[in-house]
């Protein structure tokens, strides 16, 4: 049923929908309205689930990695520092195999305190061995949850579903949510493999010394390699039940006989989006590429779709900091290096801690990109700011 | 609260559910300590441990020697790993299970100080045990918040300055049921006491003492003499703390002095160096005096 409401509240009420046993989180702003909504949901007996209030993130992903152990769905959400804090579980989860959902609301790092959207938080944990989803508009950030529990409890890989703290997390718009029978009918229970029970006592989590550590990684590496398949594959059968796209790789807007293709992730397509079709009605043709699989990069599906493209923008909200645009590396790294055509990437930092990224401001990227490939640009940066404190 | 009879809360079969063939260093408090807890415990429970020296002697890939199930995520989170065992057994309608965290004292007491304290805040029905041996001994007998006081160690090798943080008291102070202390020589008082904590519904925190050979510098054979000396001398006293009550303490018979306590030991032996022992040494008799004071020893 079609209903007008907050981000947040689309994903706890889709959550909801799928059953987890255990909840266990810490609030953080922009997240909180997400547990806030779940607790209430338990509390009310709506929801039957253990909702576990922990003293931090760090516990928080603990609790949830003990839970799916012991063969819980487990559900958990966070942004930013939180994120951080829980870095080492979240690795942790990861090698483990265990099918975690967590919701990351993204939003910037400290310092300078922020609590703004960018995403350099998911970024951080990029290489972790989680599954990386991000949601365009908030109907998408309430289906992936659905697809996220099915892919991760198919690929015993933990899921994150990134949504852009703010601009979607607390934006109201209609969100379709659907009826508890077409979620059960979408998403199976969970059936655990490896869990601790006394009736088959076994190790899980045991060290790993030179002569297998290497392989247990390689396993990991190729789960994620492979889950690509299982991601299209849950976003198709979502297409199926639901009646819609959401989810899957990467998704293309106008792209068959642009000049000029833009790279993205999350939110900001959707500006992107009125920028083309305004473009276009001035003659140019401008196209997107949106990423939704961020881990796996479906660097294949990137090659083939933008293959003929000699002009390409990435737009991206993080920076790996010394080194440059991190999406913009993982775009360049789609192309076979013995490939000898004259491919121009162009790659613009924008939108770090929720600075806005305008139409003009897009406008200007695609203008600059026209005359000439650009490595790397802050886009929208004010000038009297820096002056005053660039050494 | 505890229904059975202590005739039955003194009843353990052996079972070996930690079995040998693990690889821990001869005369080893903390290995000797696991078996007993996991055979007081019995088949029905499930072992969360923190990465320390209990975990690497015990879960090398692929040949653990552990009978029951066993879960190790990291150093400092067992607390909430096993807190969400439990919540996944209450959620699943599963159980009852015994569950029980395990670390040593720089899991329990330092990095994993926030884990544990949450833990028993919000009440989850895990039984936490820390293996005591008052320093970081899988990396190398480095410093801990439980070293006691003039102990040397390579991040203290001028001897500690500090005094042992008193975990079992701040435990209790969190409202929890059931608090004891335990140590490896007296099989039946800490077998009885894990039985007697899984009776109990809700946190419960067994403090054990666990001589580490290598890191006290003492030979193996000389764990059990020294546990009965750390009582004797009052250093460690051994007590049950219920609903916030200590009651069963265990009562010195021939009290000692530190003296014959430290200088079986290595990392004490800088104190006795120069002749004359150092004023440590006092300060470390006046610890035990106000132990045997306080708990009435």
């Amino acid at each position: 049923m079609l209903k007008y409401l907050e981000g947040s509240h689309g994903v706890s009420q889709v959550v909801a929908m799928c059953r987890p046993n255990v909840i266990s989180a810490y609030p953080i702003t922009p997240q909180t309205h997400i547990v806030e909504d779940l607790a209430r949901l338990v509390g009310e007996g709506e929801l039957e689930a253990e909702f576990i209030n922990v003293e931090s993130e760090f516990s928080a992903a603990s609790v949830v990695l003990g839970a799916s152990a012991a063969g819980a769905r487990a559900y958990t959400t966070t942004t930013s520092q939180g994120l951080l804090l829980m870095n080492e579980v979240i690795y942790c989860i990861a090698g483990m195999r265990l099918p975690i959902v967590l919701t990351c609301a993204n939003r910037a790092i400290s310092a300078p305190l922020n609590i703004w959207n960018d995403h350099q938080d998911s970024m951080t944990v990029r290489d972790a061995g989680w599954i990386q989803l991000h949601a365009e508009d908030n109907q998408e950030a309430a289906d992936l949850h659905m697809q996220a529990f099915k892919i991760a409890e198919q690929t015993f890989l933990p899921v994150m579903v990134c949504m852009d703290g703010f601009i979607l997390t607390h934006a109201f718009e209609p969100v379709d949510i659907p009826e508890q029978k077409e979620v059960d009918a979408f998403l199976p229970p969970f059936k655990p493999q490896n869990i601790v029970d006394p009736r088959w006592p076994r190790g899980i989590g045991l060290y790993a010394d030179p002569r297998f550590y290497m392989e247990v990684r390689y396993i990991l590496h190729r789960a994620l390699e492979k889950s690509e398949k299982v991601i299209k594959q849950v976003s198709a059968e979502f297409a199926k039940a639901f009646g819609r796209e959401s989810g899957g790789l990467l998704k293309t807007y106008k792209i068959e006989d642009a000049d000029l293709v833009i790279i993205t992730m999350g939110s900001v397509a959707g500006t992107i989006k009125d920028l083309i079709d305004q473009l276009e009605d001035e003659g140019k043709k401008v196209g997107l590429l949106q990423i939704c699989s961020y881990r796996p990069f479906p660097r294949k599906e990137v090659y083939r779709v933008l293959k003929d493209k000699t002009n390409l923008l990435v737009i991206e909200k993080s920076i790996s900091l010394g080194r440059g645009g991190i999406l913009g590396s993982d775009v360049r790294w789609s192309f076979p290096r013995t490939e000898k055509k004259d491919r121009k990437i162009s790659c613009f930092v924008s939108g770090l801690g929720g600075r806005n990224i305008s139409i003009s401001d897009l406008r200007y990227a695609v203008a600059r990109v026209e005359k000439e490939p650009v490595e790397l640009e802050f886009l929208g940066l004010n000038p009297e700011i820096i002056a005053k404190r660039d050494m | 609260m505890i229904t059975a009879s202590s005739e039955d809360l003194y009843r353990v079969e052996k079972k070996d559910l930690f079995a040998s063939g693990h690889r821990a260093c001869g005369g080893c408090g903390q290995a000797l300590a696991a078996r007993l807890v996991a055979d007081a415990a019995g088949e029905n429970t499930i072992a969360c441990v923190a990465t320390g020296c209990l975990e690497i002697f015990s879960s090398p890939y692929p040949d653990p020697n552990w009978r029951i199930p066993f879960l190790h995520s990291l150093f400092e989170n067992v607390s909430a790993v096993a807190s969400g065992v439990e919540a996944a057994y209450k959620a699943l309608k599963k159980g009852p299970v015994n569950i029980i965290a395990q670390g040593g004292d720089g899991s329990t007491a330092d990095i994993g100080f926030q884990s544990i304290s949450g833990m028993f805040e919000r009440g989850h029905n895990v039984l936490y045990i820390c293996y005591d041996n008052e320093a970081y001994m899988n990396t190398g007998v480095q410093r801990s918040s439980f070293t006691p006081l003039g102990a040397k160690t390579t991040t203290t090798p001028m001897g500690n300055t500090t005094r042992k943080k008193n975990l079992p008291l701040i435990a209790a102070d969190h409202g929890i049921p059931y608090v004891a202390t335990a140590t490896v020589d007296d099989f039946r008082d800490l077998q009885r006491k894990v039985k007697t904590a899984l009776l109990i519904n809700g946190p419960k925190y067994l403090h054990i003492l666990a001589p580490c050979p290598l890191g006290w510098g003492h030979t193996g054979d000389l764990t059990v003499q020294i546990c009965r000396l750390a009582k004797a001398t009052g250093l460690f006293p051994v007590f049950e703390i219920i609903n916030g009550k200590v009651t069963n303490v265990v009562k010195i018979q021939e009290k000692k002095p530190v003296e014959e306590y430290l200088k079986l030991q290595g990392r004490f032996k800088h104190l006795f160096k120069k002749g004359a022992p150092l004023k440590e040494v006092a300060a470390i008799q006046e610890i035990a005096n106000q132990n045997i004071e306080r708990f009435n020893l």
